[in-house]
């Protein structure tokens, strides 16, 4: 691999080899000594355009455990705002010799346009662009479904993949970068997806998606028993101000698909309850849901980590190897 | 340029070989050249009245940078273009008299083309008041086109009154028809590329139920609506239906819809963010076949030159718009003229003799090849096969779709009024 741009496309090889590669990742971090040198001497740069702390701490810890260099580039402004452009980023960067740069990106496309605009040789890892894809988010949701609903003949969950399971996403799929990933990835994996929206959150041209659609929660449930469900998080300002009027009021929406006590219960025997974080507590989740032994939010955040290092790992040391 | 000179052997309109002859701007008969006329041998050539550019974007006054009155001048006439209608989206916009005629009177002076200006129908573009039509209508420009391209005309009384009043002076309004509201923060054409890339949808009704409307006022006021960029299958059905009815409708398809389809935004390259989006494979043969029935009325390129940073960015952050001056000929005969679906009359027809009707400059351009008209010529080699290379093309800008692509049908020589304003390096002798 040179880069990870998406989940579209990744063969379910190298996406099982990224989720075996994370667990020996995980593995180490249970060890006094968590450093490890495989990448001493390079340099990896998140480059965010956007602000996220969760995504970048996460990188970042996962880069140093690596034994990387790290640089920090905050590029607030855009060419939008009159900011530095995006190439003179990335040459600036190619300038500075990064080894691979991490960029998230209010953008779709600009993790492609900066692996193929030629403007750097590093390795592009894509850490969320526009509301396009965020791979190494579905990598560590895939990672984490694995670890929790895989294991049922007790031999490890080493090289499977996640035959069989029946995951529901839920949310604003229209404007989600982690829906768009973890649908293309899950159903590569072998589990089946489902989509819970209101109509005026889905893409129109989504028709040919391998995926069931359900206008409620209740009717998800009721389909079928969910073995991990994922909730998005809802933008409360950009879902009924200013005309947008995607759904009629923020109650309405708790209503049809906010997950409660109630609806977790409903669950297969083991499901999961999931968020790729930050949550809007009392919107897309209760209290009860988001804090219940079926919650693997923290756990998330834990893989997160060991997926991007195992990204990183293969990204970099990967290119010596070949 | 008052020296005779001939054409020889080329296929008139693309049908029987003949010869024609020019002196003082004038066709002439070819047995009254006398024997000093310079003689250009055109065989295998097809010759053409001189082509008529109905929507074209200058930049100047405001974007120098971008384009000039003389570089997009220049690009015209080596694409085979006689005249170009420039759009009133400049900075000043063109919706006063005087920048009407500072423009018209520019493009006199580089005399490479009859440059048209095309007034504004609101002030400013802000589509909330009439620009002064009557004044740009009677200035020594005589504008008879009015749009505020780039924007649409949104308000439906506005629409309306602007409709009614260009009556006055047999004017059209020229329609960008996009719903606004549905196409706020718009990125590309909705629909299965646009879920999957990430990209705000525009979708095809947003085009659409701006047409339906405007063709529906049109004839309810009487007046003459000319619709730009038609780029969906359903805006060809709702123009066929309009025609069917007795409305007065024209529209026009650019070179970019009748090739180019929604898939080329896969790799977020902002050459290809156009307005009108790239559509589907459906849309682009509807548009095809509208045009080779005649629904659609003409070629028209939206030539939109683009300083270089606005378009080496993301694809959200650039402009909308590609150059198209140079290589409209060459998509025309590659899309229509080689597949068989329209010959080189129709393409004089729709590159030359209806635009000139509908600009209201048919006394002088698009005209028939007979003598006693203006020598507005265009030879093309139909034969001839070019990469395009963004750098070597005329325009200031370099924002082609098609750099890199080969293309047929160049112009090989371009007359206007006899005049040679472009030759191919096989003529440039002849009239050294």
């Amino acid at each position: 691999m040179k880069h990870l741009l998406g989940t579209k496309g990744m063969t379910r090889e190298d996406a099982v080899l990224i989720l075996d590669t994370a667990a020996q990742m995980a593995a180490t971090q249970d060890r006094e000594i968590r450093k490890l040198p495989t990448l001493r001497g390079k340099t990896v740069v998140n480059l965010f355009f956007e602000d996220s702390t969760r995504t970048r701490i996460s990188f970042e810890a996962a880069a140093k455990r690596l034994s990387a260099d790290v640089i920090n580039f905050s590029a607030k402004g855009s060419s939008v705002s009159k900011g530095e452009s995006l190439k003179d980023t990335a040459l600036t960067l190619q300038a500075m010799g990064a080894d691979a740069v991490v960029v998230r990106h209010w953008a779709s496309g600009a993790a492609y346009q900066l692996a193929h605009g030629g403007w750097l040789h590093g390795s592009v890892l894509n850490a969320g662009d526009g509301t396009h894809e965020h791979p190494t988010q579905a990598l560590l949701d895939a990672f984490t479904m694995r670890k929790h609903l895989m294991n049922t003949d007790g031999t490890g969950v080493d090289g499977k993949g996640l035959d069989g399971l029946r995951v529901a996403i839920v949310g604003d799929v229209l404007h989600s970068r982690v829906a768009r990933s973890n649908m293309h990835l899950l159903t590569t994996l072998g589990a089946s997806v489902a989509l819970v929206a209101p109509p005026t959150l889905l893409p129109v041209g989504m028709d040919s998606w391998p995926v069931d659609v359900f206008h409620g929660l209740d009717d998800a449930l009721d389909a079928q028993p969910i073995d991990a469900v994922m909730m998005l998080r809802v933008q409360r300002e950009r879902m009924t101000g200013g005309g947008a009027s995607f759904f009629p009021s923020p109650a309405e929406y708790t209503r049809m698909f906010g997950l409660d006590g109630q609806r977790m219960a409903r669950l297969a025997d083991n499901g999961i309850v999931m968020h790729p974080g930050p949550m809007n507590r009392g919107l897309e989740i209760s209290a009860e849901a988001a804090d219940s032994p079926r919650s693997v939010i923290v756990e998330q955040v834990a893989n997160g980590v060991a997926v991007r290092m195992a990204s990183l790992y293969l990204l970099l040391a990967g290119e010596e190897q070949s | 340029m008052s020296g005779a000179f001939v054409i020889a052997g080329a296929k008139i309109n693309g049908e029987d070989v003949g010869t024609i002859a020019v002196r003082d701007g004038v066709l002439i008969d070819p047995t009254d050249a006398g024997t000093g006329a310079t003689r250009i041998d055109a065989d295998g050539l097809v010759l053409l009245p001189g082509l008529v550019d109905l929507h074209t974007h200058l930049r100047e006054p405001g974007r120098e940078d971008a384009e000039t009155i003389e570089s997009g001048s220049r690009a015209a006439s080596r694409g085979g273009w006689v005249a170009v209608h420039a759009m009133a989206n400049t900075n000043p916009v063109a919706d006063t008299a005087g920048v009407v005629e500072q423009v018209w009177s520019r493009g006199q002076e580089i005399g490479l083309v009859d440059v048209f200006p095309v007034g504004a129908v609101t002030v400013g573009l802000k589509g909330e008041r009439l620009s002064e039509m009557g004044a740009m209508a009677q200035s020594r420009a005589r504008v008879r086109l009015f749009s505020d391209d780039g924007i649409c005309v949104y308000d439906p009384v506005i629409m309306r009154r602007a409709l009614e009043y260009v009556k006055t002076f047999d004017g059209a309004i020229v329609q960008h028809a996009q719903d606004l509201r549905l196409t706020e923060g718009s990125q590309m054409h909705e629909g299965d590329v646009s879920a999957e890339l990430g990209l705000a949808g525009w979708p095809a009704v947003a085009e659409e139920s701006i047409i339906a409307r405007d063709v529906l006022l049109a004839g309810h006021v009487g007046s003459r609506v000319h619709i730009q960029h038609l780029s969906t299958a359903g805006s060809v059905d709702i123009v066929r239906w309009a025609k069917a009815r007795g409305i007065q409708v024209t529209a026009e398809a650019t070179p970019h819809h009748l090739l180019f389809t929604h898939e080329e935004a896969r790799t977020y390259n902002p050459l290809f963010k156009v307005n009108p989006p790239l559509r589907t494979s459906e849309d682009v043969e509807a548009v095809r076949e509208g045009l080779a029935d005649g629904t659609i009325d003409i070629v028209a390129t939206d030539h939109a030159p683009h300083a270089s940073e606005d378009k080496d960015c993301e694809w959200a952050a650039a402009s909308f718009g590609m150059l198209g001056l140079e290589t409209a000929l060459g998509v025309v005969q590659q899309v229509m003229v080689d597949s068989g679906r329209m010959t080189w009359k129709d393409v004089a027809r729709v590159m030359s003799h209806t635009p000139a009707r509908i600009g209201r400059v048919e006394a002088s351009h698009g005209r028939l090849l007979t003598v006693g008209e203006p020598a507005n010529l265009t030879l093309v080699d139909p034969a001839s096969r070019w990469t395009v290379d963004p750098s070597a093309l005329a325009s200031r800008s370099h924002n082609t779709p098609y750099a890199g692509r080969e293309l047929p049908g160049r112009a090989v020589a371009t007359f206007l009024r006899g005049t040679p304003t472009h030759l191919d390096a096989r003529f440039e002798g002849a009239f050294a």
